[in-house]
């Protein structure tokens, strides 16, 4: 065994936490869809793969990474707005299995959808030129981009907790996720409210893709190991629960980076084994409501 | 995209809507098709999935490979035919679909695969019903006894061979002390053991390997203590996409200041997916690079051939395995006069050929065709066109002795 | 006619074990390949062992991959290393599995509902882990080459196995005791408790019944089904993937299951025959197999959740009991 120097592992964490950044916002979406509509969102990794791509492309075509910041969430928003109110929305009251299957099924063509109009060997994506370079963050030398990763995970978790927490349209999701009935006899039409937190959802899921693109090879089948392990951090966290999936994703950021150290070929195996702990000791999660969903 | 074409193609549709009109063609109507009785070669290769790019380029030099074959004559008046089948790189569905070209299409050789698993799967099925498989990609299991058989060839480099060649090149200009990340299966493990073996002799001192799950996406997790090491070299033993995604992060990572990246294979597809900075300095094998040309005039005619075919653009290092792996098995049909599976065999077993890249043949203990290693080195700058992504450093000549030895793959040795 | 047709279907319904097989007895005949029909029979199998849990008892598992490539492996392992003949290689096959049924069960029935599902994926990918490090014996990431059965001997007969329709007869035999086998399960005081799990589980365990161990039994029927499918499947390819274990392959169960109707007999052999066919035929008319499965897969779910079968079914019942209030 070598040495891990205290530096090797500052430095270790710092990746983690980039690499935890990502799951997070993952996590982030697929709580929000599941613990307002009950849905779980089998195409979110393609939601995170369409976002890279259509990232990818967007910086090609208007040279901004900026404002593809801004397209991409829209965009895939939008999409995810199309397929709730036509596929997602028939399904209602069907139970718990159909949503689930339907997008199950999203998946599989949206995947295709992006080989028939990218092509099947990907987009060539590089860290935006005003990102390069690494940082001396005094233990270690730490990629610029990558600092950027964490501090916009922290802006979009902080923006989307004042949305929650501080406006009108956030009292409904909460409200709603508590007691669609209610909500209903309150006179708040809960199928848009519904509408409107798929496309939050998704379109996190496409911003994270953009994020991570130029950290990784852009490919049709990028989602599709994400999406396991975005799983495994929304319940590790709680299932609808939204400090849960930050919390969660950050741990399994570390302990994905902490395993690779040692053990590098277990380092996906660790995040299942994490999984299954959890949910025999505590199947509601950190952070989730016991009974919610059986 | 030329690709589009192929899937496409005239040619491609005949032969869905040939073998749908002879599928509902009664038994006594066959009787009037068998005088024209071609020779069929199955071709499964994964058109689907992530080597889509890599397995359409197979199949195109193979088509030029058949058309040589019947614009020649054939062989006793009967024309060759390729029927392309799609493995979506996945070994359950290669064994299937060779079992429906054997079962059904009653193909007379299998040429093809692109993945170690799938060549094995197809492998087993071709050997267990007697009929001739070239393999057209890497492996090192296939040579090895437990799955060897009289039937099965090697058309393609081995692990071994590939990286032990890098490391004769690298290892005495770069430095001593090398790390490896490694793909965690099979190939990763067979590209270390090849390089080892070779930095043994010149001295070559393994600072770690460090395994990554296959496919992983982010690298980052592995970098760090990359970097706390310090190495001379880098040895990226992964392939095609994750080769991609590591020289992308560790390039963000600022390795390429100190320390040189190499990688055993270096595709063709993989630099053009990747991009100029990624791969700028990264250097590796690979089993043909058309910038060859200008060296060995084998490769101008081979080159000349797909350009003429498919409108200028040039053929891959995994075309040319498509092509090289049909000629060969075309041409013995023609040495042993015979379409029958073991006297084909016999017939590879003796052939000395060059279509390509220089002087080729199949080792007699384990059927690996004993070939030249180019080693190359991807540019960022001065190039002339899309095409001109490599600098070729060298050639390694052919030669059996850089093989793993008969003995070793299990082997008793017998002329 | 009208008469007949009703006692006919009648019949077909209360003997459907017998029905079944006389549809199976004929099926490579309608098939393009026997190599596919072989498949269908296997995927068939596999989806029966996953609709016990899923349609009857309303358990969705999306790990149901292990228990395939658990029957798979072992199967196969006894074959190429330790020389057994075939039939023990089976049994040890539908033992392993039965096996892992018991332990991923015990473990995955502590939890319900949406959790049930997480659970028993993530068990499954330890499993497919522990499968794909396992080089020495698995194979890793080449699979498992070798399994090499050349003929079925029994006394008296020597069965020529590499013979495609041959190969397909055999493993019917196996099928065929297999969908008795459950048939007889759905039939039985047991089959009923299961369907009123499915029903209301609080109602059930007010009932009386011990509903965990109905739950367990349930689970590891369900996975020995689905490990003989994958011994069959080993002998059958002469090689164990490693993505038999892989999530995607449960994914496939679900989809076979819903395509042919949940909670039917004979609905999720319907289904892996349409779906296997679908992606057959697909693959040779367009690259785009995975969008045109994908797009057929929403359409079932949104307008016939029953399912082909189901839906057929639904109809005949219909019909019928017009047929019967008109006789």
């Amino acid at each position: 065994m070598f040495d891990i120097t205290p530096q090797l592992f500052a430095l270790q964490l710092m990746t983690g936490i980039a690499l935890g950044a990502i799951y997070a916002l993952l996590a982030i979406g697929l709580s929000l869809i599941f613990g307002m509509l009950t849905v779980v969102n089998f195409a979110h990794g393609a939601f995170f793969m369409v976002g890279a791509f259509l990232g990818v492309y967007s910086m090609a075509l208007t040279g901004s990474f900026w404002f593809s910041l801004l397209l991409v969430p829209l965009a895939t928003g939008a999409i995810g707005l199309l397929c709730e109110r036509f596929l997602v929305r028939p399904l209602y009251g069907r139970g718990i299995d159909y949503p689930l299957l339907l997008t199950f099924g999203l998946s599989y063509v949206l995947i295709d959808v992006m080989r028939f109009t990218f092509g099947i060997e990907g987009l060539p994506s590089s860290t935006p030129p005003e990102l390069r370079g690494s940082v001396f963050l005094g233990f270690g030398y730490f990629p610029l981009y990558r600092l950027f990763l964490i501090a916009a995970t922290a802006v979009i978790v902080l923006g989307l907790w004042l949305f929650i927490e501080k406006t009108r349209y956030g009292l409904i999701i909460r409200a709603g996720s508590r007691d669609a009935e209610i909500v209903k006899v309150l006179g708040i039409d809960i199928a848009k409210v519904w509408l409107l937190v798929f496309g939050i959802g998704t379109a996190i899921a496409g911003l994270s893709g953009l994020l991570a693109a130029p950290t990784r090879a852009v490919n049709p089948e990028m989602g599709i190991p994400l999406l396991a392990e975005s799983f495994v951090v929304t319940v590790v966290g709680g299932m609808g629960s939204l400090p849960g999936a930050v919390v969660a994703g950050l741990l399994v950021g570390v302990v994905f980076a902490m395993t690779s150290l040692v053990a590098p070929e277990y380092g996906e195996l660790s995040i299942f084994v994490l999984m299954a702990v959890v949910l025999l000791i505590r199947p509601q999660g950190f952070f989730g409501k016991a009974g919610l969903m059986s | 995209m030329t690709a589009n074409k192929t899937l496409n193609s005239p040619g491609r549709r005949a032969l869905i809507v040939g073998a749908a009109a002879i599928a509902a063609t009664p038994a006594w109507m066959s009787l009037a098709r068998a005088q024209t009785n071609p020779i069929k070669i199955g071709f499964p290769v994964p058109l689907t999935g992530a080597f889509s790019a890599e397995a359409q380029d197979q199949v195109r030099a193979a088509e030029i490979a058949v058309k040589e074959f019947n614009e020649s004559g054939g062989f006793n008046g009967r024309m060759a035919e390729l029927l392309v089948r799609d493995d979506k790189l996945n070994p359950g569905e290669a064994a299937t679909r060779t079992l429906e070209l054997i079962e059904k299409d009653k193909v007379d050789f299998v040429v093809g695969s692109l993945s170690a698993a799938t060549q094995l799967s197809i492998n087993a099925v071709c050997r267990d019903r007697k009929v001739l498989f070239n393999s057209i990609s890497q492996s090192d299991a296939i040579n090895e006894a437990k799955d060897w058989s009289m039937y099965t060839f090697h058309e393609a480099l081995n692990p071994h061979l590939t990286a032990g060649a890098v490391a004769r090149y690298a290892f005495p200009k770069f430095g001593k002390k090398v790390v490896y990340l490694t793909a965690d299966y099979a190939y990763g493990h067979e590209m270390v053991r090849g390089f080892q073996r070779a930095g043994q002799s010149l001295g070559a001192q393994t600072l770690a390997d460090i395994r990554h799950p296959l496919g992983a996406a982010d690298y980052s997790a592995f970098l760090p203590r990359i970097q706390a090491l310090k190495p001379d070299i880098l040895v990226l033993c992964n392939f095609g996409r994750d080769l991609v995604n590591s020289a992308k992060q560790a390039t963000d990572f600022g390795l390429k200041a100190n320390t040189k990246i190499i990688a055993p294979v270096l595709l063709y597809t993989s630099r053009q997916a990747g991009g100029a900075d990624a791969f700028d300095g990264i250097l590796g094998g690979t089993s043909y690079y058309w910038g060859m040309e200008d060296k060995i005039p084998a490769a101008k005619a081979f080159n000349d051939k797909f350009r003429k075919a498919y409108g200028g653009s040039v053929p891959s290092d995994y075309g040319a395995l498509g092509y090289a792996g049909v000629r060969s098995v075309l041409q013995a049909v023609r040495d042993a006069k015979s379409t029958e599976s073991m006297k084909v065999s016999i017939a590879l077993r003796q052939l000395r050929y060059n279509w390509y890249k220089g002087d080729q043949f199949y080792r007699k203990c384990d059927h690996q065709s004993v070939q030249s290693v180019v080693i190359v080195e991807s540019k960022s700058k001065n190039m002339k066109d899309k095409y001109d992504v490599f600098n070729v450093l060298a050639i390694e000549a052919a030669d059996e002795k850089n093989l793993r030895t008969c003995e070793e793959m299990g082997h008793k040795v017998s002329i | 006619m009208k008469k007949f047709l009703v006692s006919a279907l009648v019949f077909a319904r209360g003997h459907r074990v017998a029905t079944a097989l006389l549809f199976l007895l004929i099926f490579p005949f309608l098939m393009p390949y026997d190599a596919l029909s072989v498949n269908i029979l296997i995927f068939g199998l596999y989806a029966v062992g996953f609709n016990l849990l899923f349609g009857y008892t309303g358990m969705l598992s999306f790990g149901h991959a292990a228990f395939l490539g658990v029957g798979s492996y072992l199967a196969g392992i006894s074959v190429v290393s330790a020389g057994w003949p075939w039939w023990a290689a089976i049994g040890v096959g539908v033992a392993s599995s039965c096996l892992a049924g018991l332990i991923i069960g015990f473990l995955a029935i502590r939890t319900r509902g949406i959790y049930f599902s997480m659970v028993t994926l993530a068990l499954a990918q330890i499993v497919y882990y522990i499968f794909y490090k396992s080089e020495r014996w698995t194979g890793g990431e080449n699979g498992l080459r070798g399994v090499k059965v050349e003929a079925i001997e029994l006394p008296g007969i020597r069965i020529d196995f590499l013979n495609p329709l041959n190969k397909y007869y055999v493993i019917l035999v196996f099928v065929a005791l297999a969908l008795w086998f459950v048939s007889r399960v759905l039939n039985s005081p047991f089959g009923a408790v299961i369907e009123a799990i499915r029903e209301n589980e609080k109602r059930a365990a007010a009932c009386g019944y011990n509903v965990a161990r109905a739950k367990l039994l349930v689970f590891v029927l369900s996975a020995g089904i689905c490990g003989l499918a994958g011994a069959l499947r080993a002998l059958h390819l002469s090689v164990v993937p490693i993505d038999s274990l892989h999530y995607l392959q449960s994914g496939q169960a679900v989809m076979m299951c819903l395509l042919g109707g949940m909670g039917t007999f004979f609905g999720p052999f319907v289904g892996a025959a349409v779906f296997l066919l679908l992606e057959d035929v697909v693959t040779n008319l367009t690259r785009y197999w995975m969008g045109v499965v994908g797009l057929v897969f929403m359409f079932f779910v949104l307008f016939f959740p029953k399912g082909i079968w189901g839906t057929l079914l639904y109809q005949l019942d219909r019909w019928q009991n017009r047929q019967g209030k008109a006789l």
